[in-house]
């Protein structure tokens, strides 16, 4: 019992400080993880959970309104600002910077450039949803096996 | 028989033969006595000869001979039987003394052969004397004139001198018609004739160092013959009709003249010899004497020691000089030090006397102005006046301690300090004169920075301040920014600092500040002049009205905390970078929890809990709102939520202190500000307005203060950002984050 949640803890560990290193999450996640306490417990999976939320819809309506004729940049970029504002508020940084990208492309009207950008936006919020996913799954099972998490 | 007279006529025959051996028999006789006496002379004479007794033998066997010739002469005519037997016995006698001196004479004879050739080796010996006397007396007079010579040559230590002394008292004593010397070319390669006897001006002459002649008398430290037709000998036309006269050439030692710094002199770095030529007159019979040769070469001896004599006070008096000129210039410099000494104490008293107190008033007053009721940006004008009021004391007190750290009296108060609020404070001291300038400022201090250190927490903020304040100073345009984290160990391999290579260790650890900014540049060659106090260097387009003071102050604090200080600029108009490196304690984890949780915030305002504050946030985002909120609520606050400015203008109510708003989405946020002025119609009920946003627009900040919002922050916004700007606001009700 105790050699597993030690492992268990090794490889959160580990994986997190991956994550940071390979750029998908910055010094706000750490700011998000400060916030959870024994009054908010669940604070930082309840706001990935959000952020998971609001990216499928974003990404769907971004999606949906490139494939409209004529193209409407305008809201494709309320679409990309909403995205931005989300991705920096938990720290997702290269998700952020695509989406920086993106509303430079829908500024100057480039229908390749966007459709370009949508494209690596859905792979980054994969590769990102992913990794989250295993860092809760991990947490869980020291909850579980009665370890306590290890702060960065 | 008288009758007879037949045999008459042969009588006269007898008688003439008869009166011949007379005759002969008495010159015999005469003879005989007198070797005798010739005897006794030599023998008085001589007074070593040894053989006295066959010297009587001798005379006896001579006076018997002479005394039988003698008795002869009466042997002629009838004589008595007396006559006869006195000639008997004296013929007897004669015989045997004869027969014994012919005896002895066969003994002496060698000996006295012996005594001739003694007599000839004596003679030889004499001879010899002689001649060595005669050569005592040359070299005796050899011997004078080498002194004389000498005396002449080491009378004076100037080259020229000796050089020309030594030809004219060789060509006096040796009675020479040339003598001439040639000294070695500053190549090397060529002999140059330098000095002659008797012609005049012997300018350019050389002959290559390595002809054969001159290769033999090189190689050899005696005087060598010549031959006069050879190019070191043959200086001008026979003054002579016949034959010219003989010539010897000798070497004279040249100093190693490397080990001498004597910059007139041909530089070279082996041994090297000069060469001397000297000629007897020609149409004279003369030649070289082994003597005169001698002299030669004690003379050449002579002359090199004289040179090295005269080579080494030429070097004592080239030092002397110098040190004159060195005892001059640092006199001067003792004079110059003790004026600015003067000067400083001058100034100090100035410093402290007539400028502190004013300066502390206008801090004053600007502060009691600015809790009285202003508008935005008259509150803005008031908190630029204190904020540089702030930054002139803190200069004025820069000066004051220059003067402790240059004599070493200032120590480091060492104290336990938030070094994240350091940082903090530290933004919000330069944020409002960076915003005049309209300069971007951000900051970036790392997460593994420990939030507490040990350490001079007043100096080491004071080193931000100047470093930033510089970068804020002279930048135009463009951005500044600051970033803190730890300094690894590999970052100290740095060719700027080859020798600081401080470890990190349980209780201590490096700070690593970098200031980066957009603006005017350093000429790189300027660089190092940075940090000399008071450089008014006119080339420094960097500091073309400061006093370059801070960074001398900087580098002085930066080295009392054990670390070092550096600038980076690619060239006038590429902006600059400063980073320095201190060493900082790590309190101890034992009392870690004990340290009282009070961040740095100015002003009366000491308490961070804001249990009870309500807080209104209004953000369309749901993960942004969700985020915002329970970064509030974690800070003790009482928030309420809105999703639209609808909802916010309906919910807002008196008791909501603060109003946070994203104004990201176009002008909706800007008309609720506006709407919300206008709900409120009293300025001491109306809640703070603070727009939220992640543009770094200027023109989004021109917005939010036009429609009247007391402040903009920066997203995203940390724990420790957010309790900060929640203090400013309360304590100022304004809090503009540069942008």
């Amino acid at each position: 019992m105790t050699m597993d949640v030690v492992q268990l803890q090794r490889k959160l560990r580990e994986h997190q400080a991956a994550m940071f290193q390979q750029g998908f999450l910055d010094d706000q996640f750490s700011q998000l993880q400060k916030l959870q306490d024994e009054s908010t417990p669940d604070f930082v999976i309840e706001v990935i959970t959000m952020f998971f939320d609001d990216s499928e819809n974003l990404l769907k309506n971004m999606a949906r309104c490139l494939e409209q004729v004529p193209v409407d940049f305008k809201q494709i970029d309320a679409h990309a600002h909403q995205y931005k504002g989300s991705s920096a508020s938990i720290g997702a940084a290269r998700v952020k910077n695509v989406c920086a990208t993106f509303r430079a492309f829908c500024e100057a009207k480039n229908l390749e450039g966007c459709m370009r950008c949508l494209s690596q936006l859905q792979q980054e919020y994969s590769l990102l949803k992913n990794a989250l996913q295993y860092l809760f799954n991990l947490q869980q099972q020291i909850k579980a096996a009665g370890g306590s998490i290890p702060t960065q | 028989m008288e009758s007879c007279n037949c045999i008459d006529p042969q009588v006269p025959a007898d008688d003439l033969l008869m009166k011949y051996q007379y005759i002969s028999d008495f010159f015999i006789a005469l003879a005989y006595f007198s070797i005798p006496l010739e005897l006794i002379y030599f023998v008085k004479k001589s007074a070593v000869f040894p053989y006295r007794w066959v010297l009587v033998q001798f005379g006896a066997f001579i006076v018997l001979c002479g005394a039988t010739h003698l008795i002869n002469l009466w042997t002629f005519r009838i004589h008595s039987r007396t006559v006869a037997v006195v000639m008997t016995t004296a013929k007897v006698l004669t015989a045997v003394v004869s027969c014994a001196t012919a005896l002895m004479l066969v003994h002496i004879i060698p000996d006295l052969l012996s005594v001739k050739t003694r007599e000839l080796f004596l003679k030889n010996k004499a001879a010899e004397l002689d001649r060595e006397m005669g050569l005592i007396r040359t070299q005796e007079e050899t011997g004078r004139h080498v002194r004389m010579l000498t005396h002449e040559i080491r009378s004076t230590l100037d080259r020229h001198t000796i050089l020309k002394t030594t030809l004219v008292e060789l060509g006096r004593t040796l009675a020479l018609e040339e003598c001439a010397l040639w000294m070695p070319t500053r190549t090397g390669l060529e002999l140059q004739l330098s000095y002659t006897l008797r012609q005049q001006n012997p300018v350019g002459y050389t002959v290559p160092i390595h002809l054969p002649v001159i290769n033999q008398v090189f190689s050899s430290n005696r005087a060598v013959k010549i031959s006069p037709n050879c190019p070191v000998a043959r200086l001008r036309p026979y003054a002579g009709k016949y034959m010219p006269g003989a010539v010897v050439a000798v070497r004279v030692p040249l100093l190693h003249l490397s080990n001498f710094q004597i910059y007139d002199w041909p530089e070279v770095s082996t041994r090297s010899y000069a060469l001397m030529v000297l000629m007897l007159p020609s149409d004279s019979a003369r030649q070289w004497h082994v003597h005169e040769l001698e002299l030669v070469e004690v003379v050449a001896d002579q002359v090199a020691v004289a040179l090295s004599h005269a080579a080494i006070l030429e070097e004592s008096m080239r030092a002397r000089d110098q040190l004159i000129e060195q005892n001059v210039a640092l006199d001067l410099a003792r004079r110059e030090a003790e004026t600015a000494i003067r000067a400083r104490n001058d100034f100090l008293a100035v410093m402290n006397h007539e400028m502190r107190t004013p300066m502390h008033a206008v801090i004053a007053l600007s502060s009691l102005l600015q809790e009285t009721d202003l508008t935005a940006e008259q509150r803005l004008m008031v908190e630029t006046i204190l904020k540089s009021s702030n930054l002139l004391a803190t200069l004025i007190n820069d000066v004051l301690d220059l003067s402790r750290l240059e004599d070493g009296s200032l120590q480091l108060e060492a104290a336990t300090f938030n070094l994240h609020s350091l940082f903090r404070e530290v933004l919000n001291l330069i944020k409002p004169v960076a915003s005049v300038k309209k300069l971007s400022l951000t900051s970036h201090v790392a997460s593994d920075l420990p939030m507490y250190a040990i350490g001079d927490e007043k100096r080491l903020m004071q080193t931000i301040l100047n470093v930033v304040g510089n970068a804020v100073k002279f930048s135009k345009e463009g951005c500044i920014s600051i970033t803190a984290f730890v300094a690894k160990p590999e970052s100290f391999r740095d060719a700027r600092i080859p020798d600081f290579l401080p470890v990190p260790s349980d209780n201590h650890f490096y700070l690593r500040v970098q200031v980066k900014d957009s603006g005017s540049g350093i000429n790189p060659q300027d660089i190092p002049k940075l940090f000399t106090k008071f450089a008014q260097n006119q080339s420094l387009t960097r500091n073309p009205a400061g006093s370059g003071l801070g960074l001398a102050i900087c580098r002085r604090f930066v080295n009392l905390m054990e670390g070092h200080i550096w600038v980076e600029s690619e060239g006038i108009g590429k902006g600059c970078t400063v980073t320095f490196i201190v060493k900082l304690g790590i309190p101890d984890r034992s009392n870690e929890f004990k340290l009282p949780f009070v961040p740095k915030v100015p002003g009366n305002h000491g308490s961070t809990n804001f249990a009870g504050l309500k807080v209104l946030v209004m953000d369309d985002n749901g993960v942004s709102r969700t985020v915002t909120k329970g970064l509030l609520m974690h800070l003790g606050c009482d928030v309420t939520t809105a999703s639209s400015s609808e909802e916010c203008l309906r919910v807002v109510s008196l008791e909501h202190e603060v109003v946070f708003m994203d104004v990201c989405t176009g002008l909706d946020g800007y008309e609720l500000a506006v709407r919300i002025h206008e709900k409120f119609t009293k300025h001491q009920d109306r809640p703070l307005i603070v727009a939220l946003t992640g543009n770094t627009k200027k023109v989004t900040k021109e917005n939010c203060m036009r429609v009247g919002m007391d402040g903009l922050i920066l997203k995203p916004v940390s724990v420790d950002k957010m309790r900060g700007v929640l203090s400013e606001l309360l304590e100022r009700r304004v809090l503009f984050e540069s942008v």
